[in-house]
């Protein structure tokens, strides 16, 4: 193929990617190292009160935002260099908080707690994921055959509803006295507050993203184990392998190449966790590192959103999103060139 | 022998079997249980008794409900409908569609069976047994609680209408766009193999990792200020981005992009690549061949992909909330600003309902699509 008539069919989709992701992030990085703030002067305000022989007045100075003639905001942009990374990181409450041994006083610092959040449910989830997605493979694999095509359309419902609705069905099954904390108090036979500390909410939101992503890994998964060498599972058995060898030495290698896949995915998209924020209202026990820029871009009771410092945590985040990318990519290079 | 020393131990049946069960109930649960509740007057709805969710008896008693003789119809009307829908109009549509053009005939026959199903079930169906119902004693008394009062306040005085119809608006631009501009880059990409389609496709997959806040934030203060920043170019008519649907279905077709070539670019390289040579030798151009030869077999890869265009858009939260303001916001946002307004049990199954509301379509789309959605999980893995 002739490289302009490459260029006709890939540009399309190329100038998009250019001008609505490579640009964006351009923008992202220099953003986070300026302020665009309105400028402020202080003004001698003097009000006064009907009193008495004479009205009472008071003097005092405010700082007010200036405006230009037509009676706008004068905003000005100044380069202020890493002050928005040190605002959202809080380096120096962090260390001190660090050093004197206070776990709790670090997680009150919004970006560190983020972090320990996003990093633990992305670490947890991993092997639950995998090991749900893989039993529920077997299970379906080993199910007669009438009955594959529903349950494989039961499987896909967690998977195919919208995160948010997803996490909000599961919030009203436990919220309050919903229907499974009711069966739970009545099983353990005490009361349950799920929603009133963060570690049961945690609990909730991983169960909630297991719920959601397993039923991808176990189709893929299934997907696979049509294709398990039969020849191989046969030399084993006369080997006299039993079930649990032929599974582990066998079929599990025979999906490694999957499970890498399948593990990859889960990182990138487990660390982008944010849909469980809102579907569970959990911000105010625990929030994730994408629902913090999030929160900041949103506006504030004053209607001002700070730009600059969701920039410099959406940066932030980036560096976790290129450290899960690496051997992603490197597996990806090595797989193209060596096909190519 | 294999057959016999493959066969497993009676307990082993039980246990996978048992575990299928459970799974297939968990994986159910909680989407059969908010439909249930959003039919139930509040009381019912949050009731902690499982059995008063199902049965709704203060429903039943604020004089809503459904007798025996309901539901056989009801379920006779569905299963007719299951019926024609498998059987009759794939038969219909391959007869009557004219030749070479049989997906207007699917499209025509599925929204005609959608609209009579709809005429039936709740305008025919409803005034039929409202006549026969006093007429038929026990059968025709209401045992099963039952109302569609929050479904009338969503969509009426909610207006959740408008946000239906953005929603509509956004993910059929993003389908559309999205599969136009992603078709030719995964045939370009697949059909070349030059080390700049090489790594043109190394950084789509980068930029498929991106957390799309990351992205926002860079959209958002050029979009607030895009009327100043365009206007020395498009003078009075630069408009202002923020808000507008049409910018935000350009946002999402871009970051679905990556997904989508990748995506297509596997289906293409499973179509031989003799088929657009003996095209080319025949005198072809590379758009002729494209156009005349691998569109007409592509179509079960840009069903699958459109598919998954169609989730990301209609599943979105984090874009559309932040980039469209509140007249023009979808389903998904409006939902969520409902639920953490916190107020009454009326308004939380008011949002219960709403959220049925949005995985209704969800639901048929995996019934109709089930093996497209299978076929795209697996091919994405498979290629890697």
């Amino acid at each position: 193929m002739k490289f302009k008539t490459f260029a006709a069919f890939v540009g399309p989709s190329v100038f998009m990617m250019v001008l609505f992701i490579a640009f964006p992030l351009i923008s992202v990085f220099t953003q986070s190292f300026y302020v665009t703030q309105p400028i402020y002067v202080s003004v001698e305000v003097e009000t006064c009160t009907p009193g008495f022989l004479a009205p009472t007045c008071l003097t005092e100075i405010k700082s007010l935002p200036k405006l230009d003639d037509n009676g706008k905001i004068i905003k000005v942009t100044k380069f202020v260099g890493l002050q928005s990374y040190r605002n959202v990181l809080e380096l120096g409450r962090a260390w001190e908080a660090l050093s004197a041994g206070k776990w709790k006083t670090f997680q009150t610092i919004d970006f560190w707690k983020a972090l320990r959040f996003t990093l633990t449910f992305t670490l947890i989830t991993l092997p639950m994921v995998l090991g749900m997605g893989l039993l529920i493979a077997l299970v379906i694999n080993n199910a007669a055959r009438a009955i594959k095509g529903p349950v494989i359309f039961i499987s896909l419902l967690p998977f195919i509803i919208t995160p948010v609705i997803g996490a909000l069905s599961i919030n009203w099954l436990f919220r309050g006295d919903g229907i499974l904390t009711a069966t739970l108090e009545w099983w353990l036979e005490r009361d349950i507050a799920l929603f009133a500390q963060a570690w049961t909410i945690e609990l909730l939101m991983m169960i909630y993203r297991v719920w959601h992503v397993a039923p991808f890994a176990a189709i893929v998964f299934y997907a696979a184990l049509q294709t398990v060498n039969q020849d191989t599972l046969e030399s084993a058995l006369l080997d006299g392998a039993n079930r649990w060898q032929r599974l582990k030495y066998v079929i599990i290698p025979h999906l490694m190449p999957l499970i890498i896949f399948i593990s990859m995915i889960h990182l990138m998209d487990a660390y982008r966790v944010f849909e469980e924020i809102i579907g569970f209202s959990s911000q105010g026990y625990v929030i994730s590192l994408q629902w913090l820029t999030y929160d900041l871009l949103t506006p504030d009771q004053a209607g001002n959103r700070s730009i600059s410092r969701a920039s410099a945590s959406a940066m932030l985040t980036m560096i976790g999103i290129v450290l899960i990318l690496i051997p992603l990519l490197r597996r990806t290079w090595r797989d193209q060139r060596g096909s190519a | 022998m294999t057959a016999r020393a493959l066969r497993q131990p009676f307990i082993l049946r039980l246990t996978s079997a048992t575990f299928l069960a459970f799974w297939c109930i968990v994986a159910a649960f909680p989407i059969f249980w908010i439909t249930v509740m959003s039919f139930k007057s509040p009381v019912d709805a949050f009731s902690s008794n499982a059995l008063n969710v199902i049965f709704g008896p203060e429903t039943l008693q604020s004089g809503s409900g459904l007798s025996l003789f309901d539901i056989a119809m009801g379920i006779i009307v569905l299963f007719f409908t299951a019926r024609i829908s498998t059987k009759l109009l794939p038969q219909m549509v391959k007869s009557y569609s004219p030749v070479g053009r049989v997906w207007i005939g699917w499209i025509l026959g599925v929204l005609a069976l959608a609209l009579s199903f709809l005429v039936v079930f709740f305008g025919i169906l409803p005034w039929v047994l409202d006549l026969l119902n006093p007429i038929l004693g026990p059968f025709g008394r209401d045992v099963v609680g039952l109302t569609v009062e929050h479904y009338k306040t969503v969509w009426i005085e909610r207006g959740f209408i408008n946000n239906f119809q953005n929603s509509l608006l956004v993910t059929a631009g993003v389908v559309s766009i999205s599969l136009t501009v992603g078709t030719l880059a995964g045939y370009g990409l697949a059909r070349s193999g030059s080390s700049l389609a090489f790594w043109i496709l190394i950084i789509a997959l980068a930029f498929r990792a991106l957390p799309h806040s990351v992205l926002v934030a860079g959209y958002l203060p050029v979009f607030i200020n895009s009327a100043e920043i365009l206007s020395p170019i498009l003078g009075e008519n630069a408009p202002t981005l923020y808000g507008k649907p049409w910018a935000t279905i350009a946002v999402l077709v871009a970051i679905n992009q990556p997904f989508t070539i990748w995506m297509l670019r596997s289906f293409f390289q499973n179509i031989p690549a003799e088929l657009d040579e003996a095209a080319r030798v025949d005198g072809c151009s590379h758009f002729q061949a494209f156009r005349r030869v691998i569109m007409p077999v592509m179509w079960p890869g840009v069903i699958t992909t459109g598919l998954f265009s169609f989730l990301l858009a209609y599943n979105d939260y984090l874009v559309t909330s932040l980039l469209l303001d509140a007249q023009n916001q979808t389903m998904v946002p409006a939902i969520a600003g409902m639920f953490n307004r916190e107020t009454t049990t009326t308004d939380q199954v008011v949002a219960v309902a709403a959220a049925v509301s949005i995985t209704a379509p969800l639901f048929f789309l995996v019934m109709l699509f089930q093996r497209q959605i299978v076929s795209g999980l697996t091919a994405g893995a498979v290629k890697g």
